[in-house]
């Protein structure tokens, strides 16, 4: 009986202990599963059709380059490889420009034959309509075959512009970019005062100096992200607005200070450890050569520890990478290709915090959020694998 | 002469060398506590002219610019007990099985890293995964459960790895010593190495307690509400939470400007819970060194 109670505990424990590895698993299976169906989604906005006139010789028409035609940046088919006609953009709101309300019937019953015989008039029309407007039979014009969203136009996009119509842009480059930007930032100026900090904990500070740093870094890493948000927001925001003469305070560089402060506990504490793992006998031997503690220091410490110390600054990095709330708040979160430190950037899970709320379930827009998960956990496994492989390199 | 002259001057080179770089690493290390002072500081003091028994008591009134935080206080303490009840058993039983069952096995090996791994998915990625799971397949909705549990999925790592150090630090003679009395395995753990280990449990255990009060992107699209008339009545209910609370008064209210007062006391009570936190969580570390220390 008693054996069997304990089998029973063990398999519990064991139940438990899976759960961490079966979780990582969930999370793949259903971040995947919300996001595979990008590919497989039409890039026009679903129950909509494309149509131009009969002779138009364009067959197909990217996001971008329909974005370009809508906005009036694109004007003559002749620069996308049709005829030298001038481009007549042409939305269903914009029916009433040409037919009064009379010959649109009163139910508006009329609409989808008016459509066809404004494509057929028209040879520079390119005309975005609901479905149920489609004339079925004898229609004037051609319907543009619907595409899916690729995945070449999603890596490599340069755009981001999930709301626009008729053709959502989700181009990953500007986020990645921006994500990247502000880490490698946050990274650089955390880095020299957590080497700093964790050298003087390990090897200078005495006991008592010790005993009243550790309980403040754990506190700086205890402060919840909003917080540190909320204070970059009317403090940092501001000041850097003011040092810098910009026209906003938002900028990347603002993340970037914000996320220093927030990576440093983990880069102190990680590098601190892997230092105090030097052995005794060599930091003797190096002092009973004549070495100044100093000499010990960067001759003997820093390079016995280094693998710790890369720890260090890939999980630092790591945990800039993800960090939501705090560069939400702080950016300015424009979704555009960064070009300087001075300029408000939209990161990857900025990105998906701000924008999921409004994306409908199941839309392409919902499923490019799910994807850029995807890309930002993948992302932070990379990253703590290499971890798990620096530290066993260590051990050999 | 000549040679003890130049070691003179070698000596006193590397001398101020050193002199240099320890005064830069100890300024650096004083400029770190000087930032955390000058957060705390200015959250404080600014936070300070807000808090009052009615801010702590009171609903939010007039578009989030008076009033108080009530039911973001009681909201995020439902997401305390609520992930606790699920992180905390599940935390300490895996901890128990990667220290005294199989130690060192491949199997806990590949626990170790996956849970290293999960240590370092982002608390946005929690939050993808916990509205695709809990609140879409398994149809719970936005409500109070399926926050709780993205939030004790993202606590997990820190409770299993405090769980196993803890139990490590216990020297294996006190295993050895019970088990050669007769006693089984799961007693030993149960009366010996669990007892020892506890204080160090907790402190871990309070620790994810701090971390889950301030954690917004999980809760983001899995429980939390803007503004709810009334306290959540199930725990399928929607509520407010603190950190929520904070970052939609300060970013994208009716009227910031109005309700930055607001922010400033809901930071300060957020800061209140992490230094509480910590501080209950050190005392308890030193308490117990120190009954360790008399035995």
């Amino acid at each position: 009986m008693r054996k069997f109670f304990e089998k029973l505990v063990e398999g519990g424990l064991l139940i438990s202990g899976s759960v961490s590895s079966l979780t990582i698993l969930l999370i793949v299976v259903f971040l995947f599963k919300e996001a595979g169906g990008l590919f497989n989604t039409p890039s026009t906005e679903e129950g909509y059709v494309l149509a131009v006139h009969n002779t138009n010789e364009v067959a197909k028409l990217s996001p971008e380059q329909l974005m370009d035609i809508f906005d009036g940046n694109i004007t003559n088919w002749k620069e996308i490889g049709g005829n030298d006609v001038e481009i007549l953009p042409f939305r269903l709101s914009d029916l009433t420009n040409y037919y009064s309300e009379e010959e649109l019937g009163s139910e508006f019953q009329y609409v989808p034959q008016k459509i066809s015989e404004l494509i057929g008039k028209e040879p520079g029309i390119i005309a975005f309509f609901p479905e149920q407007y489609l004339l079925q039979e004898h229609f004037q014009g051609k319907v543009l075959p619907t595409q899916n969203i690729t995945p070449s136009e999603f890596f490599g996009g340069t755009k981001w512009y999930p709301t626009a119509t008729p053709a959502p842009i989700f181009g990953l480059i500007p986020l990645l970019l921006g994500t990247l930007l502000v880490s490698i930032g946050a990274i650089v100026l955390s880095l020299p005062f957590g080497l700093a900090v964790a050298i003087y904990m390990a090897e200078i500070a005495n006991h008592r100096m010790r005993d009243f740093l550790k309980p403040i870094i754990e506190l700086l890493a205890g402060i919840p992200s909003v917080v540190y948000g909320f204070f970059g927001l009317v403090v940092i925001v501001p000041l850097i607005q003011k040092t810098f003469d910009l026209p906003v305070g938002e900028t990347a560089f603002a993340g970037s200070v914000v996320l220093a402060i927030m990576a440093l506990p983990t880069i102190i504490t990680v590098a601190e450890d892997a230092m105090r793992t030097t052995p005794r006998a060599m930091k003797e031997a190096s002092l009973a050569l004549g070495a100044t503690q100093w000499q010990t220091i960067y001759k003997v410490i820093i390079p016995y520890s280094i693998s710790g110390i890369t720890s260090a600054v890939v999980l630092g990095i790591g945990r800039a990478i993800g960090e939501t709330m705090a560069v939400l708040m702080v950016t300015g979160n424009a979704a555009v290709i960064p070009t300087s430190f001075f300029e408000p950037v939209r990161t990857i899970p900025a990105t998906i915090a701000a924008e999921l709320g409004e994306a409908p379930a199941g839309g392409a827009h919902y499923e490019a959020l799910f994807l850029l998960g995807v890309v930002l956990f993948l992302i932070t496994l990379l990253l703590s694998i290499s971890v798990e492989y620096i530290s066993s390199k260590r051990k050999i | 002469m000549e040679t003890v002259h130049k070691i003179d001057t070698i000596d006193r080179k590397k001398r101020s060398s050193q002199k240099f770089a320890f005064g830069f690493f100890t300024f650096l290390s004083y400029l770190v506590v000087a930032i955390l002072f000058v957060i705390l500081g200015f959250i404080i003091i600014k936070g300070g002219n807000v808090i009052s028994w009615d801010f702590l008591t009171k609903a939010p009134e007039e578009g989030m610019t008076k009033g108080g935080i009530y039911p973001a206080i009681i909201g995020t303490f439902y997401l305390i007990v609520g992930s606790s009840i699920i992180s905390f058993p599940i935390g300490i039983m895996s901890g128990i099985y990667m220290n005294e069952y199989a130690a060192n096995s491949k199997l806990v090996r590949f626990i170790r890293i996956m849970t290293n791994n999960l240590s370092g998915v982002p608390s946005v990625v929690f939050g993808l995964f916990g509205m695709s799971l809990f609140v879409n397949a398994l149809g719970w909705g936005d409500s109070i459960i399926a926050g709780s549990f993205t939030l004790a999925l993202m606590s997990l790592p820190l409770i299993i790895r405090t769980t196993e150090e803890a139990l490590k630090s216990i020297d294996d003679s006190f295993r050895h010593g019970s088990l050669a009395l007769g006693a089984t395995k799961l007693q030993t753990i149960r009366r010996v190495v669990l007892p020892m280990a506890f204080p160090n449990i907790i402190t871990g255990l309070i620790l994810s307690i701090g971390r889950v009060s301030g954690e917004t992107a999980p809760i983001l699209f899995t429980v939390a509400a803007y503004f709810l008339p009334q306290l959540p009545g199930s725990i399928f209910d929607q509520c407010m939470a603190l950190p929520y609370h904070l970052y939609v008064i300060s970013t994208s209210g009716t009227d910031i400007e109005a309700s930055r007062g607001m922010a400033y006391g809901t930071a300060l009570v957020l800061i209140a819970i992490v230094l509480v936190v910590n501080l209950l969580a050190n005392a308890l570390r030193n308490y117990f060194a120190k009954k360790v220390k008399m035995n």
